[in-house]
């Protein structure tokens, strides 16, 4: 691990020098030991999983049957064109989990332990974001499976659905770090709940994730078709029914970058500046 | 920012123990902490004595790295927190009524979290964490989730989590706390043994019988500021008081129950 002697007295600090920073690989297997943290937490409370799992199935459910013939002609048709939605649109809702978690670690005190190992500053956030993205591989898969059982089929093949999923979980991944500085920023899990949504409802409800942006108002349109939430569901459509693909996924992933360049450093500071 | 002293400490200059020199914090415009001077040698007990709100968290979360001085500097074992920050940080361990366990997980995995992000395998994690259990009396409950946890046996948990790592020095804010007489009990044994070791230890406290009990020095705290220091018998001298009570009331002119008294009148009307 370091280069310390087994040997040194604890008294004489001088005698070998503490490693001054965290190693990189250090850094990943402390994200992975806070990860391994929360998901361990499931097998003690095997509810949560219900927890999530049953919110999207009733989205799926709800849209492809009580909105689905108004909205894309029939049920069919419409479950064809909103199950990439709902997924885009669960795997982000999720990220609000990500961000309550941490801010209740930071509120019974947990956070102020870890704080005060020798860790990366941003492994318990990572470690955080990590797990929420093994859950949502599970919430896509059960969408999948449910939405297939409705009637959904894949227009493409194999490979394209693994891709979906992938970008999928690389773009929550990134996005998660979002919610993530609103967390650190505000004061309780309370209210990382109301500004959680303040940012994410708005954001997936103009996108195109329920409904194609044509019929929107102009100025609506011309958010939604710069929408991020737009360009990951018309991306895992694509990857899904088959329809451009390329365009809106290099899209979503540059960002993806940008989130991430942007975010997680001021998540990471402003979580360094909580007591 | 941070004023330059003369004790400036370094690796290089072998200071073991803990040094503070003028440390400052504002938390808007409250001034938390107000100029405290403190000298702490290696392998001894230090109280901080003072009512709630006195500073004393704020003193402790500096020293430990996870609150920055606004002024002043600070060493633990010759490395400054606020530079050096990492290596302190693989040199403490922190417990109290603020660093706390996650209650959704059992005792045994609370300490081997700790023990593998402080760089131990799988398997040095885990005889790690049943050798504490054991020392701390939890071996029983170690496979239940903490949340089922009485206070006292919490609290086990909780100094056995700072101790994962073989700190040399620990920072036990309010270890008893909210504790029947006889949990509290339990713990003093706990940290004289740790004593024993040859571990520093920074003790914050209300409670005058504890720090009598533990510390060889004790400094008063009150309104942020150091307001007298010595061992328990110098501060009885010093003030002429036959109890620590009676220094602290002698010393301030407010007896420390009174002070918490107050405190809690104004967390209810706040």
């Amino acid at each position: 691990m370091n280069a310390m002697p087994v040997m040194t007295a604890p008294a004489s600090p001088a005698a070998a020098p503490l490693p001054a920073r965290v190693g990189p690989l250090r850094a990943v297997q402390q994200t992975c030991s806070l990860a391994w943290r929360t998901l361990v937490q499931v097998k003690h409370n095997p509810f949560e999983l219900m927890d999530f799992s049953v919110q999207p199935i009733m989205f799926l459910l709800l849209f492809v049957y009580v909105f689905g013939g108004a909205l894309g002609g029939s049920t069919h048709d419409y479950l064809q064109y909103v199950l990439a939605g709902i997924i885009v649109q669960n795997a982000l809702f999720t990220t609000l989990n990500t961000a309550t978690g941490l801010s209740t670690d930071l509120e019974k005190g947990f956070s102020s332990r870890l704080r005060a190992l020798p860790i990366a500053r941003f492994a318990p956030l990572a470690g955080r974001i990590v797990a929420d993205v093994a859950k949502q591989a599970w919430a896509i898969a059960l969408l999948f499976a449910v939405g297939t059982i409705m009637g959904f089929r894949v227009q493409t093949g194999p490979l394209a659905v693994l891709a979906a999923a992938g970008l999928v979980l690389v773009c929550t991944l990134a996005f998660a770090w979002i919610l993530v500085w609103i967390g650190m920023l505000v004061a309780s899990p309370e209210k990382v709940q109301i500004f959680g949504f303040v940012v994410l409802f708005p954001l997936t409800f103009t996108s195109g994730a329920f409904v194609p942006p044509g019929t929107m108002p102009g100025w609506l349109q011309a958010f939604s078709k710069a929408n991020p939430v737009t360009l990951l569901a018309e991306a895992t459509r694509g990857l899904l029914n088959g329809g451009p693909v390329a365009v809106p996924a290099l899209e979503s992933l540059l960002y993806a970058a940008g989130f991430i360049v942007v975010f997680a450093p001021l998540a990471v500071r402003a979580f360094r500046r909580r007591a | 920012m941070t004023a330059t002293t003369t004790t400036a400490a370094g690796p290089g200059n072998g200071t073991g123990g803990i040094i503070a020199r003028g440390l400052t914090k504002r938390f808007g415009a409250t001034l938390a902490v107000d100029g405290v001077d403190l000298t702490i040698p290696a392998g001894t007990v230090f109280g901080l004595l003072g009512p709630n709100g006195a500073g004393k968290t704020t003193i402790v979360n500096i020293l430990a790295t996870l609150v920055s001085p606004d002024d002043g500097q600070a060493s633990v074992q010759g490395y400054d927190v606020a530079t050096q920050a990492h290596q302190v940080r693989q040199l403490i361990g922190l417990a109290g009524q603020y660093a706390s366990v996650d209650e959704t997980l059992t005792g045994t995995e609370n300490l081997v979290l700790i023990g593998r992000l402080t760089g131990a395998s799988r398997g040095a994690a885990k005889d790690r964490a049943r050798e504490l259990l054991a020392r701390f009396r939890l071996t029983d409950a170690a496979g239940r989730a903490v949340k089922t946890y009485s206070g006292g046996m919490r609290r086990r948990l909780d100094l056995a989590a700072s101790l994962v790592s073989r700190p040399q020095v620990i920072f036990l804010d309010e270890p008893t706390t909210g504790l029947d007489p006889r949990s509290r009990n339990e713990l003093w044994d706990i940290i004289r043994e740790l004593v024993a070791d040859g571990v520093t230890v920074l003790l914050t406290t209300q409670y005058l019988e504890e720090a009598d009990q533990l510390a060889r020095e004790i400094a008063v705290i009150d309104a942020g500021r150091v307001i007298a220091h010595g061992s328990s018998a110098q501060l009885k001298e010093l003030t002429g008081a036959s109890t620590l009570d009676e220094v602290f009331l002698t010393l301030t002119g407010h007896g420390i129950k009174e002070a918490t008294e107050t405190d809690d009148l104004e967390e209810v009307s706040a």
